[in-house]
């Protein structure tokens, strides 16, 4: 990084700007703004490689509100402008910032295939629940039942689990945490930031106009102490009060819960690099509990790092100039 | 009406015509674009001037034999300039009844009809091609001079003892009607032995076989003497150089090179597969060693939105798309428009709408590139109007695209696309300059909408630039780049952003004649591929006499500065283009000039003598 030594350290102040922060006072995204300020700062990244990508929707605002290089582009459409930017530019830090209507209706197809190539790219996909900036109609992550201006007798379609698509898409690396949680999502942050290939972040977001309280049994003291299942690698999956309750898989590959202090050993081990286990995709369709952390990480080589050292490697072998390319193989001449 | 052929000449054995125009046409699993292909290659090294026209069915391999299956070649080569693939044949090549029942239409009468007689013995083949009897013997064809030649039985025998399947076999058949042409029009045959043999390196007993059907069917026009001597043609007198033979989408990815060559930019491909388009994908994905990266998306709307994404990082994004693409695009469009990147998206056309005629060609997206998008915005326009200059319209939509940070249209067709000429090379000298001018110094940096007084052009600021982190996107900003829902700005930044358009043509040559004089009682207007064949028509018709000029129109937007008092110059305006009147719209509209309209809408390209039966009748006052 060059010029990264002999700089003043950043902090989060140098990563706010001067504009008006135009999100609902009380909306979850405040939160997650100072988060991600806080990270970048200790990145170690100049100020000037990072690039924040946006497509629509209230989350979508987020470039605007951050000091380095943003661009706020169509509904759905951010990560193949992220891509384009880290294919030709791959030593700028990418960050796309969406929402669940963003990422998971009209741009689902160019989300999976993100994460299906790898690329080098970091999606935070705020995920509240609902349509906010349309006023409050239901999202691919409603939940059946929810009754909203569009959907006045209840939702009746299922809802996408955003972090079951990512692992099912190939995603390399996977995590979700919440708005509220602060240390937690920036270490999350931290973590998808020092991943070389594409890497997902669900965040569980509060929309206090349209969908309030959507994480309250997360959020909330009791809830947090009984619901939340804190993913570290290499630890039990133990949660509840006392961890007293563990995740354990029956003879049908179901993940059950169990007793955790009475059948300690049934409890699993929480293994985010493991590649051939179904125990993520059965972490990434609970509903209770709420797992929360790194749910994949693997190595993989990232898309943009391997067309650079493709790219490199071409330029440093080229055999002819650009008037042999144009003459072709068979040119004749006319004299 | 016209009298006499448009490609004059080869009307006996022994000939020295001018010009000559062969039509090859089999079934799609014939090989007919090799020997196409090879055909051409064997008349440019003759020196020859010459267009082509492919023309197959949309479906890979349709049923063996039928009219959907067929498969056309068609080459018009010349001892002086030719400009376009031919109107109708002089000579066509049938290999089996259904290509003679859809080609038979495009050989002139008294042409010469090459059969390969082998494929009528068969019932069934003359029932799929609708024949009730055998056309070779109901005296039918008795307008043209035909040769029937066993050729599937000829090859069979020079291949007896090859070892290959009967199957395989079959399949060398196009090279011996090959090698029947190259005796007819005087060609060698080392050059294609040594290309079967690349091509077949890894198959030596293919090379073998197709080598020596190729060297049979020479030497059976040379024993059999289906013709007296060879047909000679002198070759033409084109301005030294040195040439290549060039089809519009490899012109096309060889000045994306050019382009990253030459200005030091990245360029990013970011494309998805789309007819007739592709190959332009292809071909650039060999050329990481010059600039130039690839990427297939998951679909038209993230292949351009990639594009956009390299334009905003400062390198050059390029999206190549047809119709049904370019509608798709739409939306990203108006995102360039507004955050005013570099871009081009070069658009082949093809029959539409929806699907329609994706291997045939049309001009009908015209008023969809000009003005396809929500909101107020204007993009420049270009159309190349041959093969070989794709090559030059494209650097000129990037000199454009990075001089005035704006999206670019190419508009390309499937005719120029898949049809080839010789294209004299440039050497370096000749290359236009394409310069990206990124603003780094934060001291010279006012806001990311503050314009280049001379360009309109707003500042190009690249991530990575230390100081000058901003950000833009799809809302409405005021210059300094902020958010801005303030009426009276909006208007002002509409106005300017459509100004930064209309000032490129203050860069560009001044309407001009094509052909003719100020003083011609008719000037006939048209735009992209159909260049040749009204250049062809209108000299035709000068050479009779006949007071006729041509306009031809490489920038649709902003069109050229003058063209509105040059053509209120003649008391007759017609315009000839391949869609239902969209230039003549755009004139009326625009200029406010009368234009009458010829707009033929066939998926074929414009032809020369439709063309001057227009002309006439225009001009005789018969159409008003």
């Amino acid at each position: 990084m060059s010029g990264g030594g002999t700089r003043p350290k950043l902090t989060r102040r140098d990563f706010q700007n001067d504009q008006d922060v135009r999100w609902c006072p009380g909306c979850g995204d405040y939160s997650i703004l100072a988060s991600v300020q806080t990270v970048f700062a200790g990145l170690g990244i100049p100020r000037e490689r990072f690039v924040i990508v946006s497509g629509i929707g209230c989350s979508s605002r987020f470039p605007y509100y951050m000091n380095t290089y943003g661009f706020h582009t169509v509904h759905g459409r951010a990560p193949g402008v992220a891509t384009g930017i880290k294919l030709v530019r791959p030593d700028l830090s990418v960050w796309v910032v969406t929402g669940d209507g963003d990422a998971l209706a009209i741009g689902a197809g160019h989300l999976l295939h993100a994460l299906r190539r790898n690329v080098g790219i970091r999606i935070l996909l705020f995920n509240n629940r609902i349509y906010g900036l349309t006023k409050g109609q239901a999202s691919p992550t409603s939940e059946p039942g929810k009754t909203t201006p569009s959907t006045p007798e209840g939702v009746t379609d299922p809802p996408f689990r955003p972090v079951a698509l990512a692992l099912a898409a190939g995603a390399t690396f996977v995590a979700r945490s919440v708005d509220r949680f602060g240390p937690h999502l920036q270490r999350m942050l931290a973590r998808a930031a020092a991943h070389e290939g594409a890497a997902l972040v669900e965040i569980l977001q509060n929309c206090n106009i349209f969908n309030d309280g959507a994480f309250a049994d997360v959020t909330g003291k009791a809830g947090k102490a009984e619901n939340v299942l804190q993913l570290d690698h290499g630890a039990p999956l133990r949660f509840g009060p006392e961890g007293r309750s563990g995740l354990a898989l029956d003879a049908g590959g179901r993940l059950v819960t169990v007793d955790a202090e009475a059948e300690p050993r049934r409890v699993l081990t929480h293994d985010e690099r493991a590649v051939d286990s179904a125990v993520p995709d059965l972490l990434a369709r609970l509903d209770r509990p709420v797992p929360i952390g790194v749910f994949r990480d693997v190595e993989a080589p990232a898309l943009d790092q391997v067309l650079r050292r493709r790219r490199e490697a071409r330029r440093a072998g080229r055999e002819g100039g650009l008037a042999d390319l144009l003459a072709g193989p068979n040119a004749w001449t006319v004299d | 009406m016209t009298s006499e052929p448009q490609s004059a000449g080869l009307s006996g054995p022994g000939d020295r015509p001018e010009r000559v125009t062969v039509r090859i046409a089999g079934d799609s699993g014939d090989g007919i674009q090799v020997t196409g292909g090879r055909f051409a290659g064997s008349t440019a090294l003759a020196g020859h001037d010459l267009a082509t026209l492919p023309d197959f069915p949309a479906e890979i391999r349709a049923p063996t034999g039928t009219l959907a299956g067929v498969s056309g070649f068609q080459i018009q080569f010349s001892s002086t300039e030719v400009l376009t693939p031919g109107d109708r044949a002089d000579v066509l090549v049938a290999f089996n009844p259904a290509a003679l029942r859809v080609n038979l239409p495009g050989l002139r009468p008294g042409g010469v009809l090459i059969v390969n007689s082998s494929a009528f013995d068969d019932e069934r083949g003359l029932r799929k091609a609708s024949y009730e009897r055998n056309p070779l013997e109901d005296g039918s064809l008795e307008g043209y001079r035909v040769h029937a030649i066993e050729i599937g039985k000829l090859t069979r025998e020079a291949l007896a003892d090859s070892g290959l399947t009967a199957r395989q076999v079959e399949r060398c058949k196009n090279f011996f009607a090959l090698g029947l042409l190259y005796w007819m029009f005087g060609r060698p045959l080392d050059p294609t032995l040594r290309w079967i043999e690349r091509k077949f390196h890894d198959r030596p007993e293919l090379a073998r076989a197709n080598g020596k059907a190729l060297a049979a069917g020479y030497h059976f026009g040379d024993t059999a003497r289906v013709f007296e001597t060879p047909v000679e043609l002198p070759p033409a007198r084109l301005a030294p150089g040195v040439y290549r033979g060039l089809d519009g989408n490899e012109a096309i990815s060889l000045a994306l090179a050019t382009i990253a060559e030459r200005s030091g930019l990245d360029v990013l491909l970011a494309s998805y597969p789309i007819t007739p388009a592709s190959t332009i994908l292809h071909r650039s994905s060999r050329l990481e060693a010059f600039g130039v990266t690839t990427f297939q998306a998951e679909d038209e709307i993230g292949a351009i939105g990639a594009a956009i994404g390299a334009s905003f990082a400062g390198g050059l994004g390029v999206t190549t798309t047809s119709g049904p693409g370019l509608a798709l695009k739409g939306e990203f469009l108006g995102l360039a428009v507004m955050t005013e990147l570099p871009l081009l998206v070069i658009d082949v056309q093809r029959g539409g709408p929806s699907t329609g005629l994706p291997t045939r060609t049309e001009q009908a997206d015209l008023l969809l590139a000009l003005f396809g998008r929500h909101g107020e915005a204007p993009l420049p326009v270009l159309a190349p109007r041959s093969p070989g200059d794709c090559f030059w319209v494209v650097l000129e939509a990037a000199r454009i695209a990075l001089r005035s940070m704006t999206p670019v249209v190419v508009l390309s067709e499937g005719y120029l696309a898949n049809g080839s000429e010789p294209f004299r090379v440039p050497g370096e000298d000749e290359l236009p300059e394409i310069r990206p001018r990124f603003l780094s110094d934060p001291a010279q940096f006012a806001g990311a909408y503050v314009r280049d007084p001379e360009t309109l052009a707003r500042p190009w600021v690249v991530p990575g630039t230390p100081g000058l982190e901003y950000r833009i996107g799809g809302l409405e900003k005021d210059p300094q780049g902020r958010v801005s829902y303030d009426p009276e700005n909006h208007e002002r930044m509409i106005a300017a952003r459509a100004a930064r358009i209309a000032r490129i043509a203050d860069d560009l040559p001044p309407a001009a004649l094509e052909e003719g004089e100020p003083d011609d009682e008719l000037v006939v207007v048209g735009w992209g591929g159909t260049w040749g064949a009204i250049t062809e028509a209108v000299r035709a018709e000068r050479a009779q006499d006949r007071r006729v000029a041509s306009v031809h129109l490489r920038h649709l937007n902003p069109l050229p500065r003058g063209l509105g008092e040059l053509l209120a110059r003649f008391p007759r305006v017609l315009v000839a283009e391949r869609n239902r009147g969209q230039l003549a719209m755009l004139l009326r509209g625009q200029l406010g000039v009368d234009v009458e309209s010829f707009a033929r809408i066939r998926g074929l390209p414009l032809r020369v003598d439709e063309l001057r039966e227009r002309i006439a009748a225009s001009l005789s006052g018969g159409w008003s």
